[in-house]
């Protein structure tokens, strides 16, 4: 037996690690268990090189944008002094949009709109394995974070946490295999089961032929699978068409489209809520003009001004120009007339205060002769 | 008639061995799976690179012992298979199996040659998908879609990267045995 063994010895050795592997494997798989302590080192050993990582990648992209293009920016504005003070308005505008844009405002806007307690996380880096859908967020079971806990976005349910260690977490994208969500469609009420599938679309099965589905019909969450709170967008119908056990569907979802994501929300603690209706969409080439006056006086439509003291039909655009007017004026601030000075905008926006008069400049009579 | 050893074709070639320092066998892993783990991030077409891989079956042609080929890819498999959402082993047992052929091949070949480590990497990249794919569907009972001519692709990239990272890691020999 010795001597057997000594001959056949590296045969030996691979068939004891594959043993030992193959019984790890059984013992997760058919035990349910995990191994958990070995992943718990694995990722508390790779976390703070995750967050160096990240900080290190924060401070470069802060160096670019604070100090390199903050040279243009300078540049730039020496030349904005030249303009009008009309242009000035202008640019504050658009950089107070900017602002408005930045995705951790939306995220926090869409957070506090939603009814379920949510954690927001910051994508910190992805599972191995090559095309990989599973990846790792910056807070874990010390924050409350559990295994099963939905991960979502503004724009729709992004995955679920399937693994929860002290200091980050394992969440799986929707597009995963195995990945599955209880959808419902927003227009003819169809349920049915979302899975992922190893690739950008999900499909939905579980869908009689009978049942009335469109492409372009938004999914929503159902709330049947106790992940994810029902009402959360899921993703659109790419593709429909008719199959031998039920319909075939095809779903993209809504929070991936975007390509990768950066920060999302761990709901922490999910309520349920209403599937909105369906709004029917102006069709923006038609629109109702007002009535014609009752005298039959032909009279053209009024744009009306505050000038002329008729009702204000405002623009998007003119409602924010007149809240920084009011804002303006309210701190004393004259736009384009004070260079390097800067309106506080943070601050509520005070009642409405009539727009300066433009005064009139009669023309000179006549001398009298 | 006496017989000469080289004339044996089921002979092992008598090569030196390269030896590396123990801080290259742990860092150089543990940065190929940092980089799995961390620069798809930043660049998402790289996630197709498999650099743990290639650091395993370059250190099993190197060490040229089948056990040490194998535990090598043990362990950078095991480790790797802790930061998946795979069970403990999957990525491990593929890994040994590429680490175990590894060293027994470069027994018998010349694995300086940089024909012969491209054709390595590619034939060992599609082998471990492979593998991967019979043992999630067969063990795990995932049904998981294996897209044959997009494999090639990458096993093509991995084995194109493969030889100058194997070149650079060549600087890291110490002495040969």
């Amino acid at each position: 037996m010795e001597s057997f063994l000594s001959r056949y010895r590296n045969l030996t050795a691979l068939l004891l690690l594959i043993v030992g592997q193959l019984l790890l494997l059984a013992y997760q798989v058919k035990g349910q268990g995990d191994a958990r302590l070995i992943r718990i080192w694995a990722v508390s050993a790779v976390t703070p090189a995750a967050r160096a990582i990240e900080w290190i990648r924060d401070g470069t992209g802060g160096f670019f944008a604070g100090y390199v293009f903050l040279r243009n920016v300078q540049q730039e504005n020496q030349q904005l002094r030249a303009y009008t003070s009309q242009l000035k308005l202008n640019n504050q505008f658009l950089s107070a949009e900017l602002a408005s844009a930045d995705r951790a405002k939306v995220l926090l806007e869409f957070r506090s709109r939603i009814p379920s307690r949510t954690l927001p996380v910051r994508v910190i880096g992805t599972g191995t394995g090559a095309n990989s859908r599973v990846f790792y967020v910056d807070r874990g079971s010390a924050d409350g974070v559990k295994r099963g806990m939905a991960a979502i976005t503004a724009e729709g349910i992004v995955g679920k946490v399937v693994a929860s260690y002290p200091a980050a977490s394992l969440v799986q994208l929707l597009t995963e295999h195995e990945s599955v969500a209880g959808v419902i469609s927003q227009k003819n009420r169809v349920r049915g089961i979302l899975k992922g599938r190893g690739r950008n679309t999900c499909v939905v099965e579980y869908v009689r032929n009978e049942e009335k589905l469109e492409p372009g019909e938004w999914f929503y969450t159902s709330g049947a699978d106790r992940i994810y709170p029902r009402g959360l967008p899921v993703g659109q119908v790419k593709q429909v068409r008719e199959g031998r056990g039920g319909k075939e569907i095809e779903v993209e979802p809504s929070a991936l489209r975007g390509g990768w994501i950066e920060e999302m929300l761990i709901v922490l603690d999910g309520v349920h809520d209403l599937i909105p209706d369906v709004q029917a969409q102006a069709d923006p080439a038609i629109s109702i003009l007002p009535a014609p006056p009752e005298d039959g006086s032909a009279q053209p439509v009024p744009s009306a001004t505050p000038e002329q003291g008729g009702p204000v039909q405002q623009t998007d655009a003119d409602k924010v120009r007149e809240k920084y007017r009011r804002l303006g004026e309210s701190q004393g601030f004259a736009y384009g007339a004070s260079p390097g000075r800067v309106a506080d905008y943070n601050r509520p926006v005070p009642a409405a205060i009539p727009p300066p008069k433009t005064e009139t400049v009669k023309p000179p009579e006549p001398p009298k002769q | 008639m006496a017989f000469d050893d080289n004339l044996l074709p089921n002979t092992p070639r008598k090569t030196k061995v390269p030896k590396f320092r123990l801080a290259a066998y742990l860092v150089i892993p543990l940065l190929a799976i940092l980089f799995q783990v961390y620069i798809p991030r930043f660049f998402e077409y790289l996630s197709y690179l498999e650099l743990p891989l290639l650091v395993t079956v370059y250190f099993s042609i190197m060490r040229r012992q089948p056990i040490a080929g194998a535990l090598i890819g043990a362990v950078i498999g095991l480790l790797q298979d802790s930061l998946s959402h795979h069970p403990l082993g999957m990525f491990g047992i593929v890994k040994t199996l590429v680490g175990y052929f590894a060293a027994s091949i470069s027994q018998r070949f010349d694995v300086e040659n940089s024909a012969l480590r491209f054709i390595l990497s590619f034939f060992f990249f599609l082998f471990h998908q492979l593998f991967f794919w019979v043992m999630a569907s067969g063990l795990l009972g995932q049904q998981l879609e294996f897209q044959l001519p997009q494999t090639i692709i990458f096993a093509f990239l991995n084995a194109v990267v493969a030889v100058p990272l194997f070149l650079i890691l060549d600087r890291l020999k110490t002495v040969e045995a």
